[in-house]
């Protein structure tokens, strides 16, 4: 590599500072929103920093509207729908990362067909499937939608973990006695967990950020989650901008916090799984 | 690449008995999830696009052959989805390629803090479409807006722009959302390849004299085009089939100046009820992208670089 000069340093840095400039400022202007009262959001000139920081509008989200009830829903749906995908896409990735068997391609490629294809396509066939197993306005088809959508993708990764390990563990463990079965639990699961966190994860934020099929399923109070709940924001008070901002803070903090703590895992189990550059 | 190559030695397939029961079970449930509710609605969403299925008329349902189709076509939003369709792919990709290759190049060697930076700037993606939308709406608020201000007080403008009102705005605005949006997917891919790059290519190259220009143009873009290639083909379809920022941001107003393919379907399911004209738009949609995969995996013999 060639040394830098001054120029080329100051240029990267410059750069690389817009490009931070332009990734945060939207969320500083939100979390700005959130803070302030509500005439000083409607102020001109525009204010960069609040004259008076309020809780105000947190505060109002809780008492207009149920959002404990919106977060908690999520919350589960989140956690039920990437617990199961994990199990799932586990038994499927190991079985794929460690046998050639019959088959083994055309599954592969069933699993890589489900992400060219838009999911709402088979919007409206959902929706009628679910409204005779009659589990529409419930948590559990969103559950279950959720489920589906996930498993190809994490499955997919999933095996791109698997691959990283060797197999000479689980050998060493059958020949000690265990099961197939027990040596992929008790022996490579304990090593898996890092790329097992980041799966489970990725497909957590998924859910929590899922809007469409959410609002198509999900129309009454008790189990809206948080995006069809903001949605319904829109149209009561033509958009309020304070409790609006406030709630998107609120929601954005859990995604943030598990992004952070993933990123560098979910990055490896990215580029192995989905794209063997 | 590297990591492939161990991945192949690390996977010797070793058969024992019983083994194919094994492997049925740990697939079944995969398997059996993404067909009853992935494979099946598709392809019932296929019939139904040549059926007259409204939420109105459930008992009268019957096969109506292309009329589903010709009512799309021929309604007069349909030449306008299409072309929004196209400038919403085009230059979302254009740019999120574009700045994920500059930002992933000066990523690749380490600085001081870079683990936090990465943090910082790949962000956005973690976001919902949603969230995305509402963010910018209002950042683009004609009186309110912080974008606004910030033309007026640089100078750029010197008189507020209704960018959500105004068709013409209103497509860049909802752009430009997918933009800051999409930037960090190219980053992460791009960076990843980068660091696959052996070291001793770039210094056989200085060797040979190579100048930053010529080491970028003759080492590292060909080393990373396959990545590139493929994560743009993913980024086509992802990008076609996202509506929620559009959905948050304008719904596709004002006046249809922003709808997509993506959102015209939601309406006609959420407001129409018209499942048979929606699952038609779906179907078209399935359709331009086969046709473009096709294409572009012959134009650019993708599956030679990655089998993804």
């Amino acid at each position: 590599m060639e040394r830098d000069n001054v120029w080329w340093k100051t240029g990267r840095v410059v750069v690389l500072g817009g490009f931070l400039a332009f990734a945060i400022f939207p969320l500083y202007w939100i979390v700005i929103t959130s803070l302030k009262g509500q005439q000083e959001i409607f102020a001109l000139p525009i204010r960069y920093w609040p004259e008076k920081t309020t809780f105000l509008n947190y505060i109002e989200i809780f008492r207009i509207s149920h959002f404990q009830v919106y977060i908690w829903n999520s919350f589960l749906v989140s956690l039920v729908a990437s617990a199961v995908v994990v199990m799932i896409a586990m038994l499927g990735g190991y079985v794929l990362a460690r046998f050639s068997f019959r088959g083994k391609r055309q599954v592969m490629l069933g699993f890589l067909i489900t992400q060219m294809i838009p999911m709402f396509i088979g919007m409206a066939p959902l929706y009628v499937m679910m409204s005779r197993m009659h589990i529409l306005n419930s948590l559990a088809s969103l559950m279950l939608v959720y489920t589906v959508m996930l498993i190809p993708f994490c499955t997919i990764i999933m095996s791109g973990f698997f691959q990283r390990i060797p197999t000479a563990l689980e050998e060493a463990a059958m020949m000690d006695g265990c099961s197939r079965f027990s040596a992929l639990f008790r022996v490579i699961v304990p090593i898996m967990l890092p790329g097992i966190a980041a799966t489970f994860i990725f497909a957590f934020v998924q859910c929590w950020n899922e809007l469409i099929m959410a609002v198509l399923f999900i129309d009454e109070e008790s189990v809206k989650t948080i995006p069809v709940a903001m949605n319904a924001f829109i149209k009561k008070y033509d958009i309020e901008w304070g409790a609006m901002s406030a709630a998107t803070v609120l929601s954005v903090i859990p995604t943030m916090l598990l992004f952070a703590f993933c990123q560098k895992y979910l990055v490896e189990g990215l580029t192995q799984g989905a794209v063997k550059g | 690449m590297a990591n492939k190559r161990v991945a192949t030695e690390l996977k010797k397939p070793f058969r024992l008995k019983g083994e194919g029961m094994f492997i049925f079970l740990c697939l079944l449930p995969a398997l059996l999830f993404v067909a009853v509710f992935t494979y099946y609605p598709l392809l019932r969403g296929v019939v139904m696009s040549f059926q007259n299925y409204t939420l109105f008329d459930l008992l009268n349902i019957h096969f109506i052959g292309l009329d589903n189709f010709a009512g799309v076509v021929t309604s007069p939003d349909f030449p306008r989805v299409a072309m929004n369709s196209f400038f919403w792919v085009v230059c979302s990709l254009f740019f999120q390629l574009l700045f994920g290759l500059v930002l992933a190049l000066l990523m690749r060697r380490r600085f001081r803090g870079r683990g936090l930076y990465q943090a910082f700037v790949f962000f956005p993606w973690a976001m919902s479409g949603f969230l995305i939308g509402l963010i910018w709406r209002w950042m683009f608020n004609a009186q309110f807006g912080v974008i606004n201000d910030l033309l007026l007080k640089t100078g750029i403008i010197d008189a507020p722009i209704p960018f959500l009102a105004d068709g013409k705005w209103a497509m860049a605005a909802v752009i430009m959302a997918n933009i800051w949006y999409g930037v960090a997917f190219f980053a992460i891919m791009i960076l990843a390849a980068l660091q696959s790059i052996p070291e001793e290519l770039y210094e056989a190259a200085a060797m040979d004299g190579a100048g930053r220009f010529q080491q970028l143009w003759s080492v590292t873009l060909p080393y990373i085009l396959p990545t590139m290639l493929v994560t743009i083909l993913l980024r086509v379809i992802w990008i076609l089939n996202f509506p929620d920022i559009i959905y948050s941001m304008t719904s596709g107003g004002p006046a249809g100046s922003t709808h997509i393919f993506a959102t015209f379907m939601i309406e006609k399911v959420i407001f129409g009820q018209d499942y048979g004209q929606a699952s038609a738009i779906g179907v078209i949609i399935v359709l331009i992208l086969l046709l473009f995969t096709v294409f572009y995996v012959k134009a650019t013999r993708v599956e030679k670089g990655g089998d993804f």
